[in-house]
């Protein structure tokens, strides 16, 4: 087990490096033109005026050149300077990250306890309408489109009912909190301030309930097939005989059987919400990577391009990563490929 | 498993199954007949803009006065053929590099298993942006990066199949009888190696469709005025306060990703007997 988890830790800065290669390449040769993005229409017949672009951007340099200089300035932390924003792209993703970061956790945590209780209820009840609903739902969420989703949930929620805020992270009128981890409800609260906290946990509502659904199928579905194996055995056949009740039965002996499986499925369900927080964010107004990487991508705006492109591969090599390790500890007699 | 009663009745799983082969085949009719099906051109302004759903526009109609069911009828025109072709040539290029990956082994199973691992490091939709971004506006550059993002798939599917069904002793046998290395692959193992990587295939459709049109809505994929649904989404978006205009494309994507999910939920079902 050390020496699979020794090997996996070792390949890292490979992959790493691959990552940051492949999305170089990837961007760069191809015939999207990145001048297009810095210099005006009407100055691009203007030879002067293109020739100090491209020395400023270093456009003029050849590939190789370029990916060598990108690669050692990017081990000092420097991913370059955004096209549009005209700051560091690794300050921009920095500033942005919380906000995504905490999106994607709330997303995570209403995925997750909708996707645990369909999935035991399903296995439970299996074969009857309680089944096929918790079915029909989880595959719902996991076909609808999360764009249209989330229009449509505004368009009811806060336009036709009024009940829920519009889109963006809280209240303008409120005051923003000191910035201390960037996730605007704990900031709110180390503050002390009670109605942000409220006013950004009531924002954050929406947009996490539309990222959430659509990966608790997945998890729906995992947790229904353990669930339907462990309530077969034995163990829960002597639990019955000696008297506990159902819910301590279901709960207690076989849902804590399956946690590790589940667990397991909802590390990997990062990946699918990350790339469901690039659209869920541009509904909602969300000031997170997401909407920076769409309009990055809108604006042929390469180094930034790269930039969250690299972020987002590190970020979901590391939480596959964790997962993986810890789908290992946990289960040790696993064999390791 | 008699601790749980098992209930009788008709099979239920029959129902989805059925139910998607008809979207399906509605969505496929559509994509060849959207002319007959309706009265409308999808570029014409037929009405004044942005008109609620009635008798004469069932889904009301856009910013410039189209009607949006015939566009959503015609968008799949669109959406279909790509996701088709993204697969199958996802398919073709994953399929026969994981193939050789896992028969010939050595260096060039390690070099694809690698450009494997790291392709598939990145979040797709992030990676299909870059790539898309690169390569500029358009539904075919949209394609090309959805098969630069999606062969990995397959490659890892066929070489674990390959690896697996290598062992067996029919191939032992063929190995004995002195057949030659490509007819070995090609003859006894290949053929062994599909059902898996197909039902994949047909589960990704929806998923390719998805995909698709998220690129487009955000404006990576099908450009304005071109009939793709999720261009006409963001269309929608635009137009937040006349909920019919994104309506009928959102319903599309909707139902169409359903009717595969359902198809390749019976299918997995019916091969992976365990979760029935």
């Amino acid at each position: 087990m050390t020496r699979y988890i020794l090997r996996r830790l070792f390949a890292m800065p490979f992959l790493v490096l691959g990552i940051v290669t492949l999305a170089f390449l990837l961007t760069t040769l191809t015939k999207g033109d990145p001048l297009t993005a810095i210099v005006s229409e009407r100055q691009m017949n203007d030879p002067t005026v293109i020739a100090a672009a491209k020395a400023r951007w270093g456009l003029d340099r050849s590939l190789p050149e370029r990916y060598v200089i990108y690669v050692g300035n990017l081990v000092t932390g420097d991913m370059g300077t955004s096209f549009i924003t005209r700051r560091a792209v690794a300050q921009d993703i920095l500033f942005r990250l919380p906000a995504t970061m905490e999106l994607v956790i709330a997303a995570m945590i209403i995925g997750s306890t909708i996707g645990i209780a369909l999935g035991v209820l399903a296995a439970y009840f299996r074969n009857t309408a309680t089944d096929h609903f918790a079915r029909l739902f989880a595959l719902f969420g996991s076909s609808v489109p999360v764009f249209w989703l989330g229009l449509a949930l505004l368009f009811v929620f806060s336009v036709k009912f009024g009940i829920l805020p519009g889109p963006g992270r809280m209240d303008a009128r409120l005051p923003l909190p000191d910035e201390i981890t960037g996730f605007l409800t704990i900031d709110a609260l180390l503050a002390g301030d009670l109605r942000v906290f409220i006013d950004a946990l009531w924002h954050l509502i929406l947009p996490a309930f539309v990222l959430g659904w659509s990966v608790a199928g997945t998890i729906s579905r995992l947790v229904r097939a353990n669930m339907l194996e462990v309530l077969g055995r034995e163990f829960i056949l002597t639990a019955r005989a000696k008297g506990a009740g159902e819910m301590r039965v279901v709960l207690r002996h076989a849902l804590r059987n399956t946690l590790v499986p589940t667990l397991t499925v909802i590390g990997y369900s990062f990946a699918y919400l990350l790339t469901g927080a690039i659209l869920t964010e541009t509904i909602f107004s969300w000031p997170g990577m997401g909407s920076y990487a769409v309009s990055a991508a809108r604006g042929l705006d390469f180094p930034a391009i790269i930039g969250v492109t690299i972020v987002g591969g590190v970020v979901f090599l590391i939480t596959n990563l964790i997962t993986d390790i810890a789908y290992v500890i946990a289960n040790p007699r696993v064999k390791l490929g | 498993m008699a601790l749980l009663p098992r209930p009788k009745g008709p099979r239920w799983l029959s129902l989805p199954l059925g139910i998607g082969l008809m979207v399906v085949v509605f969505w496929l009719l559509a994509t060849l007949l959207a002319p007959q099906m309706t009265s409308y051109d999808p570029m014409d302004m037929v009405a004044r803009r942005l008109q609620p759903p009635s008798w004469q526009h069932f889904l009301g109609t856009d910013a410039l006065g189209r009607d949006v069911f015939t566009r959503t009828l015609y968008g799949a025109r669109h959406s279909l053929p790509i996701a088709v072709i993204v697969v199958c040539l996802s398919l073709t290029v994953g399929a026969f590099l994981g193939a050789i990956s896992g028969f010939l082994g050595g260096v060039a199973d390690n070099a694809i298993m690698r450009l494997v691992d790291i392709t598939l490091s990145f979040p797709p939709m992030l990676l299909a942006m870059a790539v898309a971004a690169g390569l500029g506006p358009g539904l075919g550059n949209a394609a090309i990066a959805m098969v630069i993002v999606w062969w990995p798939v397959y490659a890892r599917l066929m070489r674990a199949q390959v690896l697996e069904v290598r062992e067996r002793e029919h191939v032992e046998a063929a190995v004995a009888a002195g057949a030659s290395r490509p007819r070995i692959l090609l003859k006894h193992i290949l053929p062994l190696c599909w059902t898996p990587v197909l039902i994949s295939a047909t589960m990704d459709l929806g998923q390719v469709i998805l995909l698709a049109a998220s690129l487009s809505f955000i404006g990576l994929g099908a450009t304005p005025p071109t009939p793709e649904w999720g261009s006409m989404i963001s269309e929608g978006a635009a137009q937040f306060y006349s909920w019919w205009v994104a309506f009928g494309p959102g319903a599309a994507i909707l139902t169409i990703v359903l009717g595969f999910n359902f198809i390749g939920d019976a299918l997995h079902d019916h091969f992976d007997p365990r979760s029935k």
